[in-house]
């Protein structure tokens, strides 16, 4: 077997430049890397760890919105005061991925790159509509977060191109987000379904806006627009739950496997959109 | 590609030492530095037998290539008695007997240590979820909470 190789640039062109080898990998965290190296899954040529590069890790607030650094750990985001008042639902499924130890590495840009259609931050991200700059050969682009993922384990990135961070949008007042999951256990599991739901309030209550995504009923994880637009102009009266619920579950193609069969995973769809509407309407209330 | 040098702080001394590119820091503690306390359960991120503490944080070290590790301050298990005294939360490891085949200490010990520095005053709740990810086959896990309960009301006495 061909020796690996391993490289922490410290600058962007030069991850650019080694990424754009074929067999070379980005690292972040390493929680899918490596466990995939290890399993013999992938045979890098070369590994390239980005997290020496200057903003791939930390939070910082600009121009009214978050950036979040593309490696940085679970665990500070989960700490990060200010992102967990005006994010709740992003925040509570990046938390949600692994154990203590695992949120001690694993990162946002790692979940979203790694493509699995149960990745836990991703429909929270997408209900967020929170976009990812990408830098590559070509230099340096926008790309809404459900534009990355296009099948299990496969994304739209060129080679060389490689997420740097994720920024979300300014946050309006009387607007919140909630992100529920459900898995067979209570701790360490992957998803059956995710839903993630985000929205903005009037003065009086009523939705102005909302985005619905769902993850682990498609092989991508999905913006539903309908279950979003389902929601706007009402106060969650059962009306438009139920037709929340409906197109939730319109929108899903999921497989059967041994966590639930494709029938159940569309009906849990619906359900866990009602409750994470509900949720993100309470907190929306509450941040008058 | 020769094999990268690498320079650490493992348990507050500086160490150096040669790792091949896709070693991780798990088999670098054990097979370059003979620290054999950390063990190796899985390999894949899912028992926490691994468990060390790097830059303050908690990680899997099987799921860390050595060569991260550069730089980094990293503590393990054999750091943890201090001058030849057991730890408070080794201490009551033992008094509440929370080990029996004892695989798992060592993970359970550096994840609790984690804990305890970031929350001196933990629910059981807390605690539980904290540890959700160290596996244990033999204790049960009651008798692991019981003994990190104890240990963080010593230490917050110790404290005031
Ligand atoms: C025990 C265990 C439990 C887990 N539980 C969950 C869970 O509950 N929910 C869940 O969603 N996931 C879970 N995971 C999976 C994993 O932890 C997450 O997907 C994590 O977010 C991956 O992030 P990372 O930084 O570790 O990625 P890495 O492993 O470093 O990278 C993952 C992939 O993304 C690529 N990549 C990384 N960063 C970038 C970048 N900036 N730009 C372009 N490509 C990049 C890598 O090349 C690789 O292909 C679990 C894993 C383990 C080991
Ligand atoms: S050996 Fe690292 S988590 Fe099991
Ligand atoms: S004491 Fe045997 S695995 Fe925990």
């Amino acid at each position: 077997m061909a020796q690996l190789d391993y490289l922490a640039p410290l600058k962007v062109e030069d991850a650019v430049k080694a990424l754009a080898a074929t067999g070379s990998y980005a690292l972040a965290g390493g929680t899918d890397l490596l466990v995939q190296l290890r399993s013999g899954r992938i045979r890098p040529d070369t590994i390239v760890d980005l997290k020496r590069i200057a903003g791939t890790i930390g939070i910082r607030e600009e121009a009214g919105g978050f950036v979040i650094g593309a490696a940085t750990p679970g665990a500070m985001i989960g700490e990060h005061e200010a992102l967990s008042r005006a994010w709740p639902g992003l925040v509570e499924a990046v938390s949600l991925i692994g154990s203590t130890q695992v949120q001690g590495r694993a990162s946002l840009a790692g979940n979203l790159c790694n493509a699995s259609p149960a990745a836990d931050s991703v429909p929270a991200m997408i209900a967020a509509r929170a976009v990812c700059v990408v830098v590559g050969p070509a230099g340096r682009r926008e790309v809404p977060v459900e534009a990355i993922g296009t099948a299990p384990g496969r994304t739209s990135l060129a080679p060389g191109e490689f997420v740097l961070e994720i920024r979300l949008p300014p946050r309006p007042a009387r607007s919140s987000d909630a992100y529920l999951r459900l898995i067979p256990r209570t701790e360490m599991d992957i998803a059956v379904v995710g839903a993630g739901v985000n929205l903005t309030l009037d003065a009086a209550g009523v939705v102005i806006e909302a985005q619905v995504a769902l993850g682990a009923v498609a092989p991508t994880a999905l913006l539903v627009p309908d279950a979003g637009a389902a929601l706007v102009g009402s106060k969650l009266d059962e009306a438009s739950l139920a037709a929340l619920d409906t197109a939730a579950r319109a929108a899903c193609h999921p497989i059967s496997d041994k966590r639930g069969t494709a029938e159940y995973r569309t009906k849990i769809a619906g359900v866990l959109a009602r409750r994470a509407a509900f949720i993100a309407y309470e907190r929306a209330g509450a941040r008058a | 590609m020769s094999k990268p040098h690498i320079s650490a702080i493992v348990n507050g001394d500086p160490v150096e030492f040669l790792a091949d590119p896709g070693m991780t820091l798990l088999d670098a503690l054990r097979d370059e530095l003979s620290l054999t306390g950390s063990k190796e359960g899985c390999g894949s991120g899912d028992c926490g037998a691994c468990s060390v503490i790097v830059d303050g944080r908690l990680v899997c070290s099987c799921l860390m290539l050595a060569a991260e590790a550069e730089g980094r301050r990293v503590d393990t298990i054999e750091g943890l008695a201090q001058g030849g005294r057991l730890h408070p939360l080794q201490q009551k490891f033992l008094e509440h007997a929370a080990l029996q085949c004892g695989f798992c200490t060592p993970g359970l010990l550096m994840a609790a240590k984690a804990l305890l520095d970031a929350n001196p005053d933990p629910t059981e709740t807390e605690a539980r979820y904290w540890l959700a990810g160290n596996l244990c086959r033999c204790t049960g896990y009651d008798k692991v909470i019981r003994a990190v309960m104890d240990a963080a009301a010593e230490l917050r006495q110790v404290k005031v």
